[in-house]
């Protein structure tokens, strides 16, 4: 018995590590439709600042927490300014220069850390249900998870900044009219993006092995998760995340490691074919 | 001008010593004036690899610079060419036909995955350029042109197991990296399991970019295994080990690993998630012989910020050296002669101890060391003196095949 209590706690870890890893690409490629394949290395930034704060002394909390989002937020900014906003609408060109960002942060860092691993140890600890462990920082990731999505829901449902975004991202000329300006609200949804995934990178710092190429693992995933859900940020990413991240950890469990992934990607591919628009083109309609 | 007698004498005294040290100098120009040995190293220095290959290229520079201080080879200087082949198995293509027919070096040390060395190995046949692979591996390289000095299995998993299954229990649980070194590593860990009376409960593989090792730790626990062993590889792997300390099962089963050190772990991670884990490998950068520890002086002190200086570097040390001692026993660069003089039985006695090759696999006999993590650093619990490639004596013997390039996949 207790080992389905483990399980199920697996595949909320598996759910809501996905969740965090996506809500930012969500937010930049889902709202804004910049392919931004440099997500991976957002991650990393959010993970390299979080273990070189940490280890010069910084509470981890705080280093996890403010440090990571608000450092991968000010990366995202400069980007932006420099980079991205010469490329808004132009699909296929983001994707190169992204592409082309994502390997120059990735030569910068292992210029200045070098490719050795870094770390720092996972805070909280481990408790044991019957004759099984897990560990606290499963239900913090949870708990993370849903803080996100509430603060995500609370900016763009009820603040005037979300409804902002939410009208330009859907027609810019005519939120220019209305007196808006769409540069500036597109400069900050793409930092908002950014520190989201800062963040995400903070949080799984303590749990995996952090190297300058780290991201490599994430940003197919996350793409898939991305697309998979479909235009609503909240909605789509969630249900995704809980589709793959359940069928991920449940298949690896009861086949292998290898099969787990597979199983992810063909149920990808099915659910793209069965639903081009995404989980939320078909059943979340309208919703966040 | 009045000349002293006793100024004179100094003069002419000053006079006559520099015109005897000029034949001297004149001498030693000539040395390195006279075309140099040239030895050619194909290592990663960047890359995912490159942390394992940077302390290589160190060790087969000191070993190259100690050498040349002693006079070099034949009267001749050592000269090395280099080429960072930035963990890309085409550029180790690339370099290795340049090291070959335009550079025309005598010898090359260099390689560091099983993937890069068989990617270049058949180059090195066909140009007849003496080849060094200084990498434990997972064995079975038969080939007369080329010589292996770091650690197989039989050196190495064959010591692990048992003590690690003598310390915990008999059923195990493999996890390993899902390529050729992982697979073969796992098939190794089971024969030694198996042959000590002990069980393997599951063999579980991991793809490269695996890093959510939630459902297998749950795994593990539901099989309830007296011992983890363990073959990870890479960064993203490193995540198991704070994923399994965060879940609280450090405490409660022992990992051995195969790979847990080779690039850096003890270092990165925490005390509290690498204490207790047991490797085993030809060479611990903590060995207290006089010899290790000069040499790891000497490279720190070149390279204040040297990745650890683990088994890679002190075999590619070793092998530089016994190279040079083949040439010098040889009397010449002579591809045939020199390996007919490395095939003598030739020692040398290097950080990690008594080095000696042998003649039928082209192997090296060495001593293997079992190790375990303590507070970040390993120490070293064990020392099994003049371990023999056994494993790959099984399949090869170049004494009766002299003509063989194979690399065997051995029968388990």
């Amino acid at each position: 018995m207790a080992i389905y209590v483990i399980l199920a706690l697996d595949v909320l870890n598996g759910i809501s590590s996905l969740f965090l890893l996506c809500l930012g690409l969500a937010i930049i490629f889902g709202m804004m439709k910049i392919i931004n394949l440099a997500h991976g290395e957002f991650i990393m930034l959010g993970a390299y600042a979080t273990v070189i704060s940490a280890n010069a002394g910084v509470n981890i909390w705080i280093a996890m927490l403010i440090i990571a989002p608000l450092f991968v937020g000010i990366v995202g900014l400069v980007i932006e300014r420099c980079l991205i906003r010469f490329l808004y609408g132009r699909l296929v060109d983001s994707m190169l220069a992204t592409w082309g960002l994502s390997l120059l942060i990735i030569g910068i860092i292992t210029t200045i850390y070098g490719n050795t691993q870094q770390g720092v140890p996972t805070p909280l600890g481990g408790f044991s249900i019957g004759s099984y462990q897990s560990s606290y920082y499963t239900l913090f990731l949870a708990l993370m998870a849903a803080v996100m999505m509430a603060i995500i829901y609370g900016v763009m449902r009820y603040t005037r900044f979300g409804l902002v975004a939410r009208a330009t991202m859907q027609n810019p000329a005519m939120a220019a009219t209305l007196g808006v300006n769409p540069a500036r609200v597109y400069m900050s949804t793409f930092a908002l993006g950014a520190a989201v995934t800062g963040l995400a990178g903070g949080l799984l710092a303590p749990v995996s092995g952090i190297t300058p190429v780290m991201g490599g693992a994430y940003v197919a995933k996350a793409f898939m998760t991305v697309v998979g859900g479909g235009a609503a940020i909240l909605s789509g990413t969630l249900s995704a995340a809980s589709l793959f991240g359940s069928v991920n950890q449940i298949g690896a469990y009861f086949t292998t490691p290898v099969y787990g992934e597979v199983i992810v990607f063909t149920t990808a591919i099915v659910l793209i074919r069965l639903l081009p628009q995404g989980i939320s083109g078909r059943f979340f309609k309208g919703n966040l | 001008m009045t000349f002293s007698r006793r100024r004179f004498l100094q003069r002419s005294a000053i006079a006559t010593s520099t015109l005897i040290a000029i034949p001297a100098v004149f001498r030693s120009g000539a040395l390195a004036a006279e075309n140099p040995i040239t030895v050619g190293s194909l290592h990663d220095q960047s890359g995912p690899i490159g942390t394992s290959g940077t302390p290589m290229v160190y060790a087969l520079q000191l070993a190259v610079d100690e050498i040349n201080a002693a006079g070099g080879l034949l009267g001749r200087p050592l000269k090395v060419i280099h080429y960072d082949t930035q963990s890309n198995i085409q550029l180790y293509s690339q370099y290795a036909q340049q090291l070959a027919v335009k550079d025309k070096v005598d010898v090359v040390h260099g390689g560091i995955t099983s993937a890069s060395r068989e990617a270049i190995r058949p180059t090195f046949d066909r140009f007849k350029v003496l080849y060094f692979y200084n990498t434990l591996y997972e064995g079975g390289v038969c080939d007369r042109n080329t010589f292996c000095t770091g650690t197989t299995p039989a050196q190495t998993v064959e010591k692990l197991v048992p003590s690690a299954m003598k310390k915990s229990g008999k059923k195990a649980y493999i996890i390993a990296a899902d390529y050729n070194y992982g697979q073969i590593t796992a098939k190794w860990m089971t024969k030694y399991c198996k042959d000590n009376g002990g069980e393997i409960l599951s063999t579980d593989f991991f793809p490269l970019d695996v890093t959510n090792f939630g459902s297998t730790i749950s795994k593990i626990q539901a099989a309830k295994p007296d011992l983890i062993l363990s073959a990870l590889v890479g960064g993203n792997h490193t995540a198991f080990y704070r994923q399994w300390t965060a879940a609280g099962m450090k405490s409660k089963i022992p990992i051995a690993s195969t790979t847990f050190g080779l690039v850096n772990e003890p270092s990165t991670l925490d005390a509290a998630e690498s204490d207790g884990v047991i490797g085993a490998y030809g060479y611990f950068e903590e060995l207290t012989t006089p010899a290790s520890k000069s040499f790891v002086e000497k490279i720190k002190k070149a390279h204040p910020d040297s990745p650890y200086i683990s088994e890679l570097a002190s075999c590619t040390y070793e092998g530089v050296m016994l190279w040079a001692e083949g040439v010098k026993k040889a009397g010449s660069i002579d591809r045939m002669k020199v390996i007919e003089a490395l095939e003598s039985g030739l020692v040398f006695d290097g950080p990690s101890g008594k080095v000696s090759l042998d003649k039928p696999t082209h192997h090296t006999v060495r001593n293997a060391f079992l190790a375990e993590v303590k507070d970040r650093k390993w120490s070293v619990l064990e020392t099994y003196t003049d371990a023999k490639p056994a494993d790959t004596a099984s399949v090869c013997d170049l004494v009766k095949n002299p003509t063989d390039t194979k690399q065997y996949i051995i029968n388990l």
